[in-house]
C-alpha cells in the first residue's frame, strides 16, 4: 500500500561529521520523487535514512522525524528491521544473492523472514517477476543462478525481490548508474508502471532521467567540502527544470556547476 | 513473529490499513534471535581469551617453579640436567647452548632457503605465463603440506648421506674459519638440520613473496620498460623495490617458523650436551628438539624445566613475528603518507 | 644510437638472472620429488591391507610384521575431536570479529589470534601439558593431544574464515537488510552460504596441517602400541608419532614400518589438501563472475 512520507528537521551523522542538515520534505503516495544534486550532497544519505539503512554503518546517527503516514520511523519502540520490510530498496549495483537461483532470489525476502508455504510463494514470485517486467525472459530458467543474468536483468531481478515483500514504499539509489542505455530504458519504463502501486523515491545523477521519470524533484547541495548537505528546494518536476525558484538549482540544471 | 501480526505483505490490497496495525507491524520485536546470536558469537570470543589466559598462567607457573629450583643461571648455563642425574639430584640447567643451536640452525635455514624462495617467487610471477605460474606455485605449495615428521625421516635416512660430501667440500674451502672445521666426521650436524629447515620454510616464504610480487603496479613495470630496461633491469627497478618490505617480513616469518620446528630437527641432529660451535660435524641441539628428545626421560623438575625452555622459545618466536609485522606496518605507513 | 639490442653485458646479465631464477625453481622441486619418490618407493614395501588393519600389539621390534591401524585410528580420532571443537568455535569467533566486533574485545581477540598464529607446535603441546596434565592432573590420552591440536588449528581456522567473510560484499548484506531481514538471519542465510566454499577450504587445510603434527602429540598421547578406541582414557597411538618412533630404531624392520606409515600419512594429508583445493577451484569461477 502506497504511503506518504513526511520528513521534518532531519540531520544524519557519520561519527561526528554531519552529512545532511535539517531536511524537511514530503513524498506523496503513488508518485515518483527524484533526488538530484552534485556528488557528496547527501542525497543518498537522505534516501538511506528513509528506511533506516543509514544506521547499518557503525557510528552513524540520525536526528529528526520521518513519518510514514502517521508513524514516526525513528520513534520509540520502532524496530528498524520491520521498517525495512515496509520500505524496500534497490541499490546502485545489481546485487542478487550469488548462492541463490532466480526463484530463490525473488523469494528471498519471504524465505529469510521465515514465511513458509510453497504455493503462494510460487504465486508471489511470478507476480513479482511480472511486476518487474522480467517474467517472460526468465520463466523457463527460474532455477538457474541469478548471477547468470545480464546487468539490466539482474537489476530488474533486484526490483522483483524488493516488491515481493509488498513494501509500501520503494527507494532506488541510482538504480541505472551501472547499466547500459537499453537496460536503463527498461528500468525507467518499469518505474512508470510501478508508481501506480508504490510510492517511489529515486536518487539519480542523470538529470534527463529525473525529468523523464519523476513527478516531483528535490535538489540537494553543499556549500563546500566538509559542510553538510542541504535541501535547496523540492517542487513539481516540470517546474524545477523550467523555472526553479532558487538560483543554485538553475545553475546546476543548466550545467553551470556540478 | 506471532500469528496475530501477519507480515505486512499479507495486508489486503486497496484497503487503507488502520494506524494501530501499522504501528504494531513496525514495532514487533524480531530482536531476540539477533541478541542470542550476537551473544553466542561474543561468548565464543571471550571463551578463547579465557582459555589463552588460563594456559599462559599454568605455563608461567610451571616455568617459574623450575627456574626457582635451578642451581645455575638459567639464561647463561650450558648444562641441561634438571633432574640432577649427574649431580646427586641438584637441578642444573640453562638454555644458553640450546638457544645457540636454535639460532644457528635457523640462520643456516634462512640463508639457504630465502634466496631460493625469492628466486622461485620471481620466476613464477615474472618469467612464466600466469597459468603455468600458478601451477608451479601449487607444486611448491605442496612442500608445505608434507608433515614435518616425513621431512625428518627423509632428512635422516636420505639427505644426510648426501650432506657428508657437501660438508667435506665446505670444510676444504672454508676450513680456516673455526665454525667450518670438523673432527673428520660429517652429517647429523646443525648444517644438515639447517638444510632441512631451509626446505621447510621455502614454501611459506615463496608463497608470501609470490603474492606480493604479483601486485607490483603495472605503471611501475611499464615505466621501467619505457626507460629501455631489460627484463632483469625492470625487476630491479620496479618489482624488487615494491616488494622489499613485504618479502623481508616473509623471510622473518620463515625464520620464526624455523626457530620452532621440532621433530624434523630432533630426528636429523645427533644431540650432544654442551655448546657446539662446529656446524659441519655431528652434534648440536635446539630448544624445540631438546624438548622432544628429553621429555621421555624427564621427571617432575625435568618436565618443568622443559616447559621453562619452551616459554623462552615462545618469547623468541613472539619477538620475531612482532618484528615481521613491524616491517610491514612501517612500510604501509610510508606508502600511506 | 642503435635500435637493435641492448649492450652485450646487459643482455648477458638479463639471461643470467633468468637462468638463476629458473634454477631456484628446479632446486626447490628437487626435495619435493625426492621426498615423494623415496616415501612411495620405500613405503610401498610394507604398505598393504595387513599393515592398515593390524596394530603393533605383541610385535617385537625386529619382527617383520605389525601395522599402523592403532596409530591411524588414534590420529583420526584426535584430529576429529580437535576439528569438531574448532570448526564451530572458530566460525563463531570469526563471525564475531567480522560482523559484531568493535573495540577492546575484538582487538584483544585479534591480537591473540596473531600470537597463536606463530606459536611453535611443541609449545602448544607444552601448554596442554602444563594446563591439562600437570595443572589439572589428568593422564595422557588422545583427548589431551586433541586439545593441543585444536590450539594449532584454531588460529588458522579463525583467520581464513575471517578473510572469507570479509570477502562477502557489503552490498549483499545491505540487500538483505533492505528486505527487512534481521542481522543474524542475514549472516546465517546470506553471508555464510556465500563464503562457504572458502571456509570449507580453509578448514580442510587446517585439518591437513594438524594431521601431520608430531611434536605436541609426542608429549600428550602416551604412544600406545595396541588399539585403543577410547580417546578419553589411556594412551593412544598416533600416526606421525608412529613414524617418529620407528625411525628412532636402527633395525630394518622398524625403518620399513616407518616408511610405510609415512606413506600412509602423506596419502591422507595430500588427499585432504587436494580436496580442499578442488573445492576452492571448483567454486571460484562462480564467485568471480
Amino acid at each position: 500500500m502506497a504511503k506518504r512520507i513526511d520528513v521534518s528537521g532531519l540531520s544524519a551523522y557519520y561519527g561526528s561529521v554531519r552529512a545532511i542538515e535539517d531536511i524537511s520534505l514530503t513524498v506523496e503516495p503513488r508518485t515518483v520523487t527524484a533526488f538530484i544534486g552534485p556528488s557528496g550532497c547527501g542525497k543518498s544519505t537522505v534516501l538511506r535514512t528513509l528506511n533506516r539503512m543509514h544506521e547499518v554503518i557503525p557510528g552513524t546517527r540520525v536526528e529528526g522525524k520521518v513519518m510514514l503516514d502517521d508513524v514516526d520511523l525513528y520513534g520509540a519502540g520502532i524496530d528498524p528491521v520491520a521498517v525495512r520490510r515496509t520500505i524496500g530498496m534497490v541499490f546502485q549495483r545489481p546485487n542478487p544473492f550469488p548462492t541463490m537461483s532466480i526463484y530463490e532470489n525473488v523469494a528471498a525476502g519471504l524465505r529469510l523472514n521465515g514465511v513458509r508455504g510453497k504455493s503462494d510463494t510460487d504465486g508471489i514470485v511470478e507476480q513479482s517477476l511480472r511486476g518487474a517486467n522480467l517474467w517472460n525472459e526468465v520463466k523457463d530458467r527460474l532455477n538457474k543462478p541469478g548471477m547468470g543474468l545480464s546487468g539490466g536483468q539482474q537489476q530488474r531481478l533486484c526490483i522483483a525481490r524488493a516488491i515481493a515483500v509488498s513494501p509500501d514504499v520503494l527507494l532506488m539509489d541510482e538504480p541505472c548508474s551501472a547499466l547500459d542505455p537499453i537496460s536503463t530504458l527498461a528500468i525507467e519504463d518499469l518505474i512508470a508502471q510501478l508508481k501506480n502501486e508504490y510510492t517511489i523515491v529515486i536518487v539519480t545523477h542523470n538529470m534527463q532521467q529525473a525529468a523523464r521519470v519523476s513527478d516531483r524533484t528535490a535538489f540537494f547541495n553543499i556549500e563546500g567540502t566538509g559542510k553538510p548537505g542541504k535541501l535547496i528546494e523540492i517542487d513539481d518536476t516540470p517546474r524545477i527544470f523550467a523555472n526553479p525558484s532558487q538560483r543554485a538549482t538553475e545553475d546546476y540544471i543548466t550545467g553551470r556547476f556540478g | 513473529m506471532s500469528s496475530d501480526t501477519p507480515p505486512v505483505l499479507a495486508e489486503p490490497e486497496g484497503q487503507a490499513p488502520e494506524p494501530v496495525r501499522a504501528r504494531s507491524a513496525l514495532t514487533e520485536k524480531a530482536g531476540l534471535g539477533d541478541r542470542a546470536f550476537a551473544g553466542s558469537a561474543r561468548a565464543a570470543a571471550v571463551f578463547i581469551l579465557v582459555i589463552m589466559a588460563a594456559i599462559a598462567g599454568f605455563l608461567i607457573y610451571q616455568a617459574v617453579n623450575a627456574i626457582s629450583q635451578d642451581k645455575v643461571n638459567f639464561l647463561t648455563s650450558f648444562a641441561w640436567d634438571p633432574d640432577g642425574n649427574n649431580t646427586n639430584g641438584v637441578p642444573t640447567f640453562g638454555i644458553a647452548a640450546i638457544a645457540w643451536g636454535t639460532l644457528v640452525t635457523s640462520v643456516v635455514g634462512v640463508l639457504l632457503g630465502a634466496p631460493v624462495a625469492i628466486g622461485v617467487a620471481l620466476f613464477i610471477t615474472q618469467y612464466v605465463p600466469r597459468k603455468l605460474g600458478s601451477f608451479f606455485g601449487y607444486i611448491v605449495d605442496l612442500l608445505a603440506a608434507v608433515p614435518s615428521v616425513v621431512y625428518g625421516l627423509w632428512g635422516l635416512l636420505v639427505l644426510d648421506r648426501h650432506m657428508s660430501g657437501v660438508s667435506k667440500l665446505i670444510e676444504d674451502v672454508l676450513g680456516w674459519i673455526p665454525m667450518f672445521k670438523t673432527n673428520g666426521t660429517y652429517g647429523s650436524s646443525m648444517f644438515t638440520a639447517g638444510v632441512v629447515l631451509a626446505i621447510m620454510i621455502l614454501p611459506i616464504v615463496a608463497a608470501i613473496s609470490r603474492e606480493i610480487y604479483k601486485q607490483t603496479p603495472r605503471e611501475q613495470i611499464e615505466a621501467a620498460y619505457a626507460l629501455g630496461a631489460t627484463k632483469w633491469e625492470m625487476i630491479r627497478l620496479a618489482v624488487l623495490p615494491y616488494g622489499r618490505s613485504g618479502v623481508t617480513s616473509a623471510v622473518i616469518l620463515g625464520f620464526g617458523r624455523a626457530l620452532g620446528e621440532t621433530i624434523a630437527v630432533a630426528m636429523v641432529l645427533t644431540t650432544v650436551p654442551g655448546l657446539v660451535t662446529r656446524i659441519l660435524q655431528p652434534g648440536g641441539n635446539t630448544i624445540a628438539a631438546n624438548i622432544a628428545v628429553q621429555f621421555g626421560e624427564a621427571f617432575t623438575t625435568g618436565r618443568q624445566a622443559l616447559i621453562a625452555s619452551g616459554l623462552v622459545l615462545f618469547l623468541m618466536t613472539l619477538i620475531v613475528n612482532y618484528v615481521a609485522r613491524l616491517v610491514i606496518r612501517r612500510s604501509t605507513n610510508k606508502a600511506g603518507a | 644510437m642503435s635500435l637493435s639490442h641492448p649492450s652485450p653485458i646487459r643482455k648477458a646479465k638479463n639471461t643470467a638472472a633468468m637462468a638463476a631464477m629458473g634454477l631456484a625453481l628446479v632446486v626447490a622441486l628437487i626435495p619435493l620429488v625426492s621426498i615423494l619418490w623415496t616415501v612411495i618407493l620405500k613405503g610401498a614395501k610394507d604398505f598393504n591391507a595387513y599393515f592398515l588393519t593390524h596394530s603393533m600389539r605383541n610385535v617385537a621390534e625386529q619382527q617383520d610384521s605389525g601395522g599402523a591401524y592403532h596409530a591411524i585410528l588414534g590420529t583420526l580420532e584426535q584430529v576429529g575431536i580437535a576439528a569438531a571443537i574448532t570448526i564451530p568455535l572458530s566460525l563463531l569467533v570469526a563471525i564475531y570479529l567480522v560482523e559484531y566486533g568493535r573495540g577492546r574485545l575484538a582487538q584483544a581477540v585479534t591480537f591473540f589470534v596473531d600470537v597463536m598464529m606463530g606459536l611453535p607446535s611443541i609449545v602448544a603441546g607444552l601448554f596442554i601439558l602444563s594446563f591439562w596434565i600437570l595443572g589439572l592432573g589428568y593422564q595422557v590420552s588422545g583427548f589431551a593431544a586433541s586439545l593441543a591440536l585444536l590450539i594449532l588449528m584454531m588460529p588458522v581456522a579463525i583467520r581464513s574464515t575471517e578473510e572469507m567473510l570479509r570477502l562477502v560484499s557489503p552490498a549483499l548484506r545491505e540487500a538483505s537488510y533492505a528486505l527487512g531481514v534481521p542481522k543474524w538471519r542475514t549472516i546465517v542465510k546470506v553471508v555464510l552460504p556465500t563464503a562457504l566454499p572458502g571456509i570449507v577450504t580453509g578448514m580442510m587445510l587446517g585439518i591437513a596441517r594438524i594431521m601431520g603434527e608430531t611434536a605436541p602429540v609426542l608429549l600428550l598421547v602416551g604412544a600406545a602400541n595396541s588399539i585403543n578406541g577410547n580417546p578419553f582414557s589411556d594412551p593412544q597411538g598416533s600416526l606421525p608419532l608412529f613414524v617418529f618412533n620407528e625411525s628412532q630404531n636402527s633395525l630394518q624392520a622398524a625403518i620399513d614400518r616407518g616408511w610405510a606409515a609415512a606413506l600412509t600419512l602423506i596419502i591422507i594429508v595430500m588427499l585432504l589438501n587436494l580436496f580442499a583445493r578442488l573445492i576452492a577451484w571448483w567454486k571460484a569461477p562462480a564467485a568471480a563472475r
